[in-house]
């Protein structure tokens, strides 16, 4: 498996595990409650915190086990890379309109900053997908 | 970018007439990795222009003779 699609797996597996992780900090910390009164700046700041430095350090791993040959990166792996992240831009576009349209509604930071949160998680898992079936399934420009 | 290319290819035979050459030695010599020459020959990538040349260049052979274009289906 080339090194930038046990990447992509990376990416896609840790912000599942994250957000799912977030979401479990969250409902444990309302008790049964309302979520919106809930402060969840400590436990967005911590699983976003945790999956950069879980990607970075599990990147560096990989890279430094894999041969050298393995390392290597061609036209191929710069195009899936570009589809991937292109396609995932899109949760991010939504997300920001979404964001837009809350803000204007004055609808409560809580349920802002969950919804971009939310896209940001659903763009990571998209280009992870992406770059993953570019990679297994096949990609063509011509 | 997954609709499969009409575009068909005989790397494989290619490499086998030329001294039975790996995969490995041939992504040496264009300068990709053995993922990628392995990727151009199921048919999963299609190579960019320069690229397609640079692999008949290595077996000394027009583009045509590696890669084939069926035509559009009448």
């Amino acid at each position: 498996m080339p090194l930038e699609e046990k990447n992509a797996w990376f990416m896609g597996v840790i912000a599942i595990l994250a957000y799912g992780a977030y979401l479990a900090l969250l409902f444990a910390a309302a008790e049964g409650g309302t979520l919106h009164t809930v402060n969840y700046v400590p436990a967005l700041l911590l699983t976003i915190g945790a999956a950069i430095l879980a990607n970075i350090a599990l990147n560096i791993a990989v890279s430094i086990v894999s041969p050298k040959s393995a390392r290597k990166k061609d036209d191929r792996d710069r195009e899936i890379y570009r589809f991937g992240e292109t396609g995932g831009q899109a949760f991010v576009i939504a997300g920001a309109v979404g964001a837009i349209i809350l803000a204007m509604l004055e609808v409560d930071h809580f349920w802002i900053a969950n919804e971009i949160y939310l896209a940001f998680v659903l763009s990571a898992v998209l280009a992870s997908v992406l770059k993953i079936v570019g990679y297994r399934v096949g990609f063509q420009k011509w | 970018m997954v609709k499969p290319t009409t575009i068909t290819n005989d790397i494989r035979a290619l490499r086998f007439a030329n001294g039975e050459m790996t995969q490995a030695d041939l992504a040496e010599r264009i300068g990709v990795t053995r993922q990628t020459v392995i990727a151009i020959e199921q048919g999963k990538y299609s190579p960019s222009l320069e690229l397609a040349f640079q692999i008949a260049d290595v077996f000394g052979v027009p583009l045509g003779t590696v890669f084939q274009y069926p035509g559009r289906a009448s």
